[in-house]
């Protein structure tokens, strides 16, 4: 086992793997840049060495300096969380020309997943299926028009040599298809120099649901259950459950076993995900493998019993996995929440800042994986996620009244938060009924909200009262404002400036 | 104690009184059976005729509001004696009001020119923080005496960026 690991991250899941270290001897090394001095990671790591400027470039993407630290503290691994340098297949490969473990998958099978064509290659041979469509370029309109029929309209109009939305065009009807074949030709040349189009099946507001995966170097693939990550805000995860709502036990075993089958058609090792997206006849397909741990991990943690980020640091350091498929079970149901440092009443605006007040949820069935505390500052640098609430019972009502109960407990104050988005998606009946797909959130939001009502107010001005009373004092500390922009200070002042308009 | 505490434009007379430890209360002249402990810097707990309430009091860079609940107030407290809090109520909306920045950020515009008119709720300037544009509005009708802020400039939370009379 490892003496010493190198947390290449920052937030919330440096404090969770500093977390895992401790749990297993081993001594944590955190970097922080110049903003995050005071972060959490750093205070709760055993040795931490700057990297630099508050910029990610300058600092937590930096692989010069981020080596030059391991190497210094006398590292042997490094573990490097999510974003920042996680899918990084160069740093990969750097860490282990350096002589260092990287927690996570080979440079090789990341190279692999990140290449969108040569995974679904890879993949198509390993009989992992896909959203429905024509595999290579149509030769004519005719045979379009044949291929289209055979999907089942509505079909999307790809370029072969495509990306970024050009070349595309969605096809209603078999009447739109003429205009459509000859408009997205004709952009695909202009674009790419080729007018080679395919076509695919369109899922209107499929599901997003994930497997959990860990491979040891030693060739066992396990997975984990799956994840039903729907709710998102512009193809950003919000909330998070395992179960999902709508897989049963088979349709679970068929997908976990695609999904070991991708991991091994890419010798892939250590822990990552295979996204798939899930239609209305509960179809799965393909979507793109996710080679690092998840910002959702916990909820699989929660159902299986497993420390996932222990599992990742054993499977690293040689370990064979300490159980097989059948023993994995799942139990109950865990739903996490996303808590976003951004002003839901502003268009989820972010919100940096100073966190004035800080209070935690805990009790029957609560986690809460945070990288804040109060009187820290947010830095408007990096992403604005502070914390996870998790939600952990023995079935899916009983997640849903824990959470419910622990946004009534968790509280933080100075900055604007996401908090009151998940009051109203948990009462919400749609998604207290299961019937959730990635285009739930948007219709939620754009549907009334039923503002938290405001009966209370006599408790609250008793309240103000009796703070301006402990206070000892009516001035500006007892002097809350509606409005973000205060009255000139002083009435004095004023009286004063009064006085010389007056010219007396 | 007595204070006329506003909050959602509703006024409330308060009376506060604490003995040895034991609160009066009376709101609106009417007798509140209430007792009141601070639990922790800013978080109290309230028992109002036998209703227990968590009140949390929250601090940002300009403001202070209180929650019940899920529901947030901002309450203005005056004391009614005093000579100040007759003056203010009876001219809250004349005089000059500053706009601050809400967050750090950067000034990426500024919409309008010192010495103009300016409706209540028009965009004044723009703040940019985390690849996020923030239209700064006026709170009053008035004329902008002095814009503070500097095109390309930083700014923290809560930096005064222009002033409308």
């Amino acid at each position: 086992m490892f003496k010493k690991i190198l947390i290449a991250n920052r937030g919330e899941i440096a404090v969770r793997v500093i977390r895992a270290c401790k749990e297993l001897r081993i001594a944590s090394v955190a970097v922080y840049s110049d903003v995050d001095r005071a972060s959490l990671h750093v205070r709760k790591a055993d040795e931490a060495y700057s990297i630099g400027a508050a910029a990610a470039t300058e600092s937590y993407l930096n692989i010069p300096k981020i080596l030059d630290v391991a190497k210094r503290s006398g590292a042997e691994a490094i573990h490097p969380g999510y974003g920042f340098l996680s899918e990084n297949a160069a740093f990969a490969q750097a860490c282990v020309d350096a002589g260092l473990k990287f927690i996570g998958p080979t440079a090789a099978s990341m190279e692999m997943m990140g290449s969108k064509t040569r995974a679904r290659q890879n993949m198509q041979k390993a009989g992992v299926p896909f959203v429905p469509g024509t595999s290579s370029g149509l030769e004519s309109f005719e045979k379009a028009a044949e291929a289209a029929a055979r999907i089942g309209y509505p079909v999307m109009l790809k370029a072969a040599a495509g990306g970024g939305g050009k070349g595309m065009r969605m096809v209603g009807n078999p009447g739109e298809l003429k205009s459509a074949w000859e408009a997205a030709r004709s952009e695909a040349l202009r674009a790419f120099g080729n007018d080679e189009v395919y076509l695919e099946r369109v899922l209107i507001n499929p599901r997003h649901i994930e497997m959990q995966l860990l491979a040891d170097e030693h060739g066992n693939v396990v997975y984990l259950g799956e994840r039903e990550c729907s709710i998102q805000r512009r193809h950003q995860k919000v909330m998070e459950e395992s179960p999902s709502p709508i897989v049963d036990a088979d349709m679970r075993r068929r997908m976990g076993e695609v999904a070991v089958r991708v991991a091994k058609a890419s010798d892939y090792t250590n822990a990552g995900t295979v996204e798939f997206l899930v239609d209305s006849d509960r179809n799965f397909y393909f979507l793109e493998m996710n080679t690092r741990l998840q910002v959702e991990h916990p909820v699989t943690e929660l159902v299986t019993g497993l420390d996932l980020v222990h599992l990742q640091i054993r499977i690293a350091a040689g370990e064979k996995l300490p159980f097989q498929q059948e023993d994995v079970q799942i139990r109950g149901h865990a739903i996490e929440c996303r808590v976003y440092a951004e002003d839901p009443d502003n268009n989820f605006f972010p919100s940096p800042g100073k966190i004035t007040l800080l209070l935690r949820a805990s009790g029957p069935g609560i986690r809460l994986d945070t990288g804040v505390y109060e009187g820290w500052n947010v830095p408007l640098d990096y992403d604005p996620l502070l914390a996870k609430l998790s939600g952990f019972g023995s079935d899916r009502q009983q997640a849903i009244a824990r959470l419910v109960r622990a946004l009534s407990e968790y509280f933080v104050g100075g900055i604007k938060t996401n908090v009151p988005l998940f009051r109203r998606i948990l009462k919400d009946p749609e998604f207290v009924a299961g019937n959730i797909d990635t285009g739930y959130l948007d219709r939620l939001l754009e549907s009334r909200f039923a503002e938290p009502n405001r009966d209370n107010a006599d408790v609250a001005a008793i309240a103000a009262g009796v703070f301006a009373v402990l206070d000892g004092q009516t001035g500006s500390a007892s002097n809350g404002r509606p409005s973000g922009n205060e009255a000139a200070s002083s009435a004095w002042k004023r009286a004063a400036r009064a006085a010389v308009l007056r010219g007396d | 104690m007595v204070y006329d505490v506003i909050i959602d434009d509703k006024s409330y007379r308060l009376e506060l009184e604490r003995t040895s430890g034991k609160w009066h209360c009376k709101l609106d002249g009417r007798e509140v059976e209430m007792d009141a402990v601070l639990a922790r810097r800013d978080v109290l707990s309230i028992l109002i005729e036998g209703k227990a309430y968590e009140i949390k009091r929250e601090r940002t860079a300009n403001d202070l509001h209180y929650w019940v609940g899920s529901a947030r107030y901002a309450a203005e407290l005056r004391d009614p004696r005093s000579l100040r809090s007759r003056q203010r109520a009876a001219g809250d909306e004349h005089g000059p009001r500053k706009l601050v920045a809400p967050m750090a950020g950067k000034v990426v515009r500024v919409l309008l020119q010192e010495k103009s008119e300016v409706e209540a709720g028009q965009g004044v300037l723009v703040v940019e923080a985390m690849k996020m544009q923030n239209e700064i509005k006026s709170p009053k009708k008035g004329m902008l005496q002095k814009i503070v802020a500097i095109e390309g400039t930083a700014v923290n939370a809560g930096d005064v960026l222009a002033i409308v009379e």
